[in-house]
């Protein structure tokens, strides 16, 4: 039986996704193998399982299979990224509706929590899988455990296992022995390639040998981080929603408002803050982001009639971490989802198609000074850096700050809320 | 030339198309000190998508569904959340085409059910669905948006 304080963590992970969206508008292109490409029709960044089977990597590029995937019937498609924004989107309000508590991990993935739920795990990852697959056309795989680093590795085998068929839970405490000894250490989450060397070095080769080792050990080598990592292997939660070991696949910064938000104007100030936020970070790692996707959400617990998800994502022509095109993309897209009469309970910035900033490729087109911007970032970063509080802000994000702020003990709003008249028997 | 579907669109919800509507009392007793009763405002979004997650717009090309009112180049809300019951008007997938038509489910002697699609106009046959078919109900249509 599970303690009843135990966490669950479920990770809804959609199966070749940008494919996925393709075939749910081209029915015809089911059962066939599909490729689709990156910008500029570079290289493969979604296979169905077919191309996979035809031997077709992931990121090859293009140019270097477009022979023998003519060959075989291959149908190569440019990708659609205002699609499978809008498909993401529809997949996680979709999510939404089993649990209060979910994290938007990237464009195809979602952590949720089912901590506290008295139900079969299985059956209702299973309903969970048919309804998206029913409402949005999208399939998805789905790995349960008690922390998010486990269910990360059910969720390989609910993609691999043919028994699983989409859906693995992974709470027997036999059944977790015998996945971690057959799974390899780089394949568990916040597992670099440098950490997994260095683990191959010590003869640490699975993730059941990972698990064993001596805390002390794993913390003198590889840090507080590496120590979560255990034990989370050992079904200890040391990663809540909204937290994760670093990783450069995306950035994300998102809060819950300290009370609920209304006005559009506090959206704007939240969410500027958030992308200035993430802009540091993208700096902090020497990073550019390709694509940002803006969320706003209303708490789950209202009733559905008041709930609302809504995210939008923005593909930049050149990457960026410059943070005035962050915050000024980031407000556009705050007008693009607001909806009046919603209380809004959080807000938050993804940024993805991380790549290293001296990398960039140039645009003709381009009308920012990128070396200007680049001396203004630095600048305004050493400065931050060198004091204690943050002396340099962004206008947008505003001064007061009132969704910041905690008003727990304020008392109701008798004269201006409806809501909150006061009662006398 | 049978009724097929030609794109399939997401309905943008990021517009939002509002009419004031005002509600005039008749006073009974006291006049009424304001004119003004503006009382809510009717979202055409809120009353054509109940399930925003699951809602597609498509477009119809082709007279097949005529008898229906669904006419040529008109939009259709379509709901993927709605099971789909006897005689709905659903978009279908036969064979990777889709298509719109009345499904019929009925159930024959031996209690295994009996798919077909019919049409809404004299000109076209209904089609039977068999096991050698690919078949799926890809959503049910629930409001035809039809512009005079």
């Amino acid at each position: 039986m599970r303690s009843i304080m135990k966490s669950i963590f479920a990770l809804v992970d959609c199966n070749n996704f940008y494919v996925s969206c393709e075939r749910v508008f081209q029915p015809r292109l089911q059962d066939k193998p599909v490729v689709v490409l990156s910008n500029n029709d570079g290289c493969v960044v979604s296979r169905s399982q077919e191309a996979k089977q035809l031997g077709i990597g992931m990121g090859v590029a293009f140019f270097k299979v477009k022979d023998a995937a003519e060959k075989n019937g291959v149908v190569a498609l440019s990708s659609n990224y205002t699609l499978y924004a809008d498909m993401s989107r529809r997949v996680m309000e979709t999510l939404c509706n089993f649990t209060p508590e979910i994290e938007v991990y990237s464009i195809d993935e979602a952590f949720l929590n089912l901590s506290g739920l008295s139900v079969n795990l299985t059956e209702y990852g299973r309903k969970i899988k048919d309804t998206v697959k029913q409402w949005t056309g999208i399939p998805v795989s789905i790995g349960i455990a008690e922390t998010k680093t486990l269910a990360k590795i059910a969720n390989r085998i609910a993609k691999r296992s043919s028994k699983a068929a989409g859906v693995f839970e992974l709470t027997d405490q036999a059944c977790i022995d015998e996945t971690l000894a057959q799974t390899k250490v780089e394949n568990v989450w916040g597992i670099g390639i440098k950490t997994c060397i260095k683990l191959k070095r010590a003869g640490i080769n699975t993730a059941l040998e990972l698990r064993d080792v001596d805390v002390e050990w794993m913390r003198q080598r590889f840090g507080v981080t590496g120590v979560r990592t255990i034990y989370e292997l050992r079904g200890n939660s040391c990663y809540e929603l909204e937290e994760q070991p670093p990783s450069k696949k995306s950035i994300v910064v998102s809060r819950i408002f300290g009370r609920k938000v209304e006005a559009v104007e506090e959206l704007k100030e939240a969410v500027s803050s958030y992308a200035s936020r993430a802009g540091e970070k993208l700096r902090e790692q020497g990073l550019v982001a390709g694509a940002m996707t803006v969320f706003m959400m209303t708490s789950r617990f209202v009733n559905k009639r008041k709930r609302y998800f809504n995210s939008h994502t923005i593909c930049f022509t050149t990457a960026t971490n410059y943070t005035l095109e962050l915050i000024k993309y980031a407000t556009k897209s705050v007008e693009q989802l607001y909806r009046k009469g919603f209380l809004f309970n959080k807000a938050g910035v993804i940024l993805s198609e991380l790549g290293p900033q001296n990398n960039v490729q140039g645009n003709f087109f381009d009308e920012i000074d990128r070396q200007k911007s680049k001396r203004l970032m630095q600048a305004v970063d050493t400065i931050n850096a060198r004091l204690p509080f943050t002396p340099l802000r962004w206008a947008a994000e505003g001064i007061n700050q009132p969704w910041r702020t905690k008003f727990t003990k304020r008392s109701k709003r008798y004269t201006t809320r409806w809501d909150e008249l006061l009662e006398v028997a | 030339m049978k009724t097929k579907v030609e794109i399939v669109y997401k309905p943008d919800r990021s517009t939002k198309r509002q009419q004031p509507i005002f509600e005039v009392k008749v006073p009974a007793g006291f006049p009424s000190p304001a004119g003004d009763y503006e009382e809510d405002k009717l979202d055409l979004n809120k009353h054509l998508i109940k399930n925003p997650a699951a809602t597609f717009f498509v477009r119809v090309t082709g007279h097949s569904m005529v008898k229906a009112g669904i006419h040529d180049g008109d939009l259709l809300v379509v709901d993927r959340s709605i099971e789909p019951r006897d005689k709905n008007v659903v978009i279908a997938v036969v064979n990777g085409e889709l298509t719109v038509k009345r499904i019929r489910i009925r159930k024959n002697k031996r209690l295994s059910l009996k798919l077909s699609l019919e049409a809404e106009n004299e000109n076209y046959q209904s089609q039977e669905i068999n096991e050698e078919m690919e078949f799926e109900v890809w959503g049910v249509v629930t409001n035809v948006i039809h512009a005079l």
